[in-house]
């Protein structure tokens, strides 16, 4: 029997296509309606909601619980207080990343911690002796994720908190008279909030949600819409940007903190002053300089897009959904430099974006580069130029 | 500030600001003369009540050149197009054809009521489509002079008729049937389905005093089917802020490379020295000087107002005096308190999502045209209107709308009364209309602004009120635009040029005629 989350009764209700993934085993919808750009408009420019349930959700309490998490996390959970929350990832011991999520502190020693893939067994491991209680509790809370510059008009109608609650941070709220968690996050790269509420008050929560924001076209988006918004996010993606280490079958599928783009977590780790799961080998790196890749966004030049679809008797394509495929990088010369992990037409940048990962002496922003594709069933090369990411960062996000 | 510039703009309208964008950013020191005390010409959004945001006039975007979105950075500036959702097309008798996003979902829903149209849906888009690529080449850039003799002239005939040549037989003669025929004859070659056949025909009578069944009317389908959305060709979207947000976009890029904009600031004339455009000057006397002046006006006040006719070749004179203006459109823009109730479908919105086309079939169209073809507006007009707040909650208040309604047949000229006379009655015909479509629409109406074609010319300067500065008929149209030997932007008193719609490939909110006529005076200025 697939599961289905704590917002599902009602969220279905709402979905007239009926088109799903099988998010961790948890029905998630790819689109609530025929336009997926429409639900992805409403992130952009009014409000959207995205159950996120399908999270795997630890509670991660006791005494020890931030010792626990400071060896095991990449990001320095030290400097996160209460009422903070990180976006953070965990690695291999061979500073290979396996997986990503946010870590909620509530208080000194109780935190919530989120993983796109299941990691229990392995917390358990790294707790051995010490004074922790690591439960998983995914199935006791739904997360909504309410995205866009309308949010927080929305949710300060529901909860006078929304107004002045800062960006990663999160406070107890009450909706419909359930207690809930508010916090500022999301993966859209927008103004957005999310609201991590126990199972049996989500139907509540959610009906108060749509009620409030109705006002301001207010709309679920599903899983299509969110890709589009992520990757403008520049935000990565497991089993898209990279695959979890202890299960991937060779080097070539694993990647470092510093190759994802997540070198800015790595304070401390250089001059050893801080040391977690992987970090030698990750200290190794960063002093010997062997990355391997840099991740870097590519922007792709319109005009040599258009060219090649004219010159081949095609209408140029602008499609906001993801290619489902990585596609090479290439040099002047065409010699492969690194590859694209996620490919897509921007709405709002309009032009095709793509988050890639190539030799890190190809990284700096204004290299130009190229990117394969085919066109009429041959190979070519369209004209690209590395960018910093994110692609799209509105003031309102962190506002 | 100095009254000395490279290049003088006349008039602020999108095509104007454009035009000076791109002059601007070559490095001329350009000025923009608006008239109003807002750009955007007859592309603007007003406040008309607190909170209820206006598109005056123009109301959505498709023909607008891609190219432009990059070569003048306008995403910077705050370019951001909202797709429409959706097309919904009450279909008269309670029933509707609602068309989205979803290809496959949209034949369904021709299905469910024609089977025999479903197939040929996908023929008429493809076919279609296969015209604009044949003729794209021929839209984007400025028409061969084929009537001049030197090489340069000879080259860009040489390029056309490669280009016509290169076009594969089925097509050139769709694209002949389209620019010549009627839409009704071009749709009854694919569809049975009168309200199909409907919803298609409401873009080929748009701005242009013709009926579906008239000689021509494919021409106006065909230069609205040259849009797109994202590369999805014919598709619409809203800008933020309507079109008026769309505009002040296109002020700031003009502005950040360096053009000036100077508002309340009417033009009368064009200077000139020795056959030479030296500068302007404004109604108040004061002069600008400029050896390059660029008319965004339409052609009848660029050859005729700006400039004295004696100054221009007899032919020239005559051929613009007898251009066919004939405005017949009209606004009838609402204030809502709510969203209106279609009975067929009362429990969602999302047939709001982009245009309502008020047209059920040809005949219903073909019938509104009649009155105008006798000087009265349409006892049941065809309207196209859209609720943007739907898709654009920052234009109205929370819960409340605006909606455009764009009305024909009003024609400029009315026998027998006047357009002060007749607004409030034609108000209520078109407000009768959405009445029978959505009952109980007039509870919901906190404002209603009347927009008469009358208003347009004096509000916006185009001639007779036609929406694309001279209309789309096949002898005005590419080398024939605005007149026969004039249509690559230049006129015959050198240093004056002409970038408004009346010149290639002609109106909408396009900016290509601002584009292509940037190319000219650059070339001439060797820039």
């Amino acid at each position: 029997m697939i599961r289905t989350t704590p917002f599902h009764a009602r969220l279905s209700e709402l979905n007239d296509q009926q088109l799903y993934t099988h998010w961790q085993g948890t029905l998630s919808p790819m689109r609530y309606s025929h336009a997926p750009k429409h639900e992805y408009f409403a992130v952009r420019n009014s409000a959207g909601v995205f159950d996120t349930s399908p999270l795997y959700k630890y509670a991660v309490t006791g005494p020890d619980a931030e010792r626990l998490l400071s060896g095991a996390l990449v990001r320095d959970i030290r400097t996160c207080r209460p009422g903070q929350a990180q976006y953070t990832a965990w690695c291999d011991d061979r500073g290979f990343v396996m997986h990503d999520g946010v870590a909620f502190r509530h208080s000194t020693d109780d935190f919530l911690l989120t993983a796109g893939r299941p990691a229990l067994s392995w917390f358990q491991e790294l707790a051995a002796g010490l004074r922790v209680e690591l439960e998983d509790v995914t199935d006791d809370y739904g997360m909504l994720a309410v995205q866009g510059p309308r949010s927080r008009a929305v949710l300060a109608e529901l909860m006078p908190e929304a107004e002045k609650l800062g960006y990663f941070d999160h406070v107890p709220a009450k909706v419909a008279d359930a207690g809930v968690t508010l916090s500022r996050t999301g993966y859209t790269g927008d103004l957005g909030f999310e609201i991590t509420v126990p199972a049996d008050d989500a139907l509540a929560v959610l009906d108060a949600v749509l009620e409030a924001g109705r006002p301001h076209s207010i709309r679920p988006f599903g899983e299509e819409a969110l890709m589009t918004l992520r990757i403008e996010a520049g935000l990565p993606l497991v089993d898209v940007e990279w695959h979890d280490a202890r299960l991937a079958f060779s080097d070539a599928d694993c990647v470092t903190p510093k190759e994802l783009g997540f070198g800015w977590m790595l304070r401390g780790v250089r001059d050893g002053s801080r040391r977690f799961v992987g970090s030698d080998a990750i200290r190794r790196e960063l002093v010997d300089g062997t990355s391997r890749w840099a991740t870097t966004g590519i922007v792709v030049d319109p005009e040599d897009w258009d060219r090649l679809y004219r010159e081949a008797d095609l209408f140029p394509p602008k499609s906001e959904h993801p290619w489902p495929y990585e596609s090479m990088v290439l040099d002047e010369d065409r010699v492969e430099v690194g590859y694209c992990t996620s490919f897509v037409y921007s709405p709002v940048l309009q032009r095709h974006i793509g988050i890639a990962r190539v030799r890190p002496d190809l990284a700096a922003a204004g290299t130009a580069l190229r990117l394969e594709l085919a066109i009429n069933h041959h190979n070519t090369t369209v004209r690209v130029t590395t960018t910093s990411m994110p692609f799209f960062d509105p003031e309102r996000k962190k506002a | 500030m100095s009254h000395e510039y490279d290049a003088i703009v006349v008039g602020g309208g999108h095509n104007g600001l454009t035009h000076a964008a791109y002059l601007a950013k070559a490095g001329l020191r350009t000025l923009v003369l608006e008239k109003n005390d807002l750009v955007g010409g007859a592309a603007i959004t007003e406040e008309l009540l607190p909170g209820f945001n206006f598109t005056t006039f123009s109301y959505a975007l498709s023909l607008l050149r891609p190219e432009i979105i990059h070569e003048l950075n306008l995403v910077e500036h705050g370019f951001l197009p909202l797709m429409m959702p959706s097309s919904f097309h009450p279909t008269g008798d309670g029933d509707y054809l609602l068309f989205g996003d979803d290809h496959a979902q949209n034949l369904q829903e021709v299905r469910r009521h024609s089977p025999r149209d479903a197939d040929a849906y996908e023929r008429y888009h493809r076919d279609l489509d296969r015209v604009c690529q044949a003729i794209r080449p021929l839209f984007d850039n400025a028409p061969p002079n084929v009537f001049g003799n030197d090489p340069d002239d000879a080259a860009d005939v040489k390029w056309l008729m490669d280009h016509l040549g290169g076009i594969d037989r089925k097509t050139m003669h769709d694209v002949v049937r389209l620019l010549t025929g009627s839409a009704k004859d071009w749709l009854d070659d694919y569809f049975e389905h009168e309200a199909i056949k409907g919803y298609h025909a409401s873009s080929s009578i748009i701005g242009s005093k013709v009926g579906p069944m008239s000689p021509g009317s494919g021409l106006v389908l065909l230069f609205h089917k040259m849009g797109e959305h994202d590369g999805h060709l014919g598709s619409w979207a809203f800008h933020k802020g309507g079109n008026g947000g769309f505009t002040q976009v296109l002020a700031r890029a003009a502005q950040a490379y360096g053009a000036e904009i100077r508002l309340g600031a009417p033009v009368t004339s064009v200077l000139t020295d020795g056959g030479r455009a030296v500068g302007v000057a404004l109604e108040d006397g004061t002069e600008f000087r400029a050896q390059v002046v660029v008319s965004a006006l339409d052609p009848r006040r660029t050859f005729l107002e700006l400039v004295e006719p004696r100054e221009l070749p007899l032919d020239l004179v005559d051929n613009i005096r007898r251009m066919k203006f004939r405005g017949v459109s009209a606004k009838v823009n609402f204030a809502l308190d709510g969203l209106p109730v279609f009975p067929a479908l009362p429990d969602t919105v999302d047939h709001y999502g982009g245009f309502l086309n008020i047209g059920p079939t040809i005949e219903y169209i073909e019938r509104a045209f009649d009155a105008a073809k006798y000087g009265w507006y349409s006892e049941q007009p065809f309207i196209d209107a859209a609720i943007q707040s739907v898709v654009d909650p920052d234009m109205a208040p929370p819960g409340k709308h605006v909606m455009s309604c764009f009305v024909q047949y009003a024609p400029y000229e009315l026998r027998g009364s006047d357009w002060e006379t007749e607004r409030q009655a034609f108000g209520d015909k078109a407000q009768a209309v959405l009445e029978s479509h959505f009952p109980g629409f007039g509870d919901l109406v906190l404002h209603r602004e009347v927009v008469t074609p009358v208003d347009i010319e004096t509000r916006t300067g185009l001639t007779e009120g036609n929406i694309f500065a001279g209309e789309f008929l096949a002898p005005q149209m590419y080398f024939f635009r605005p007149a026969p030997g004039w249509s690559q932007y230049a006129t015959p008193i050198e240093g004056y040029y002409q970038c408004g719609s009346g010149t290639h490939p002609g109106g909408c909110v396009i900016g290509s005629p601002g584009r292509l006529a940037s190319a000219r005076v650059l070339k001439d200025l060797k820039r």
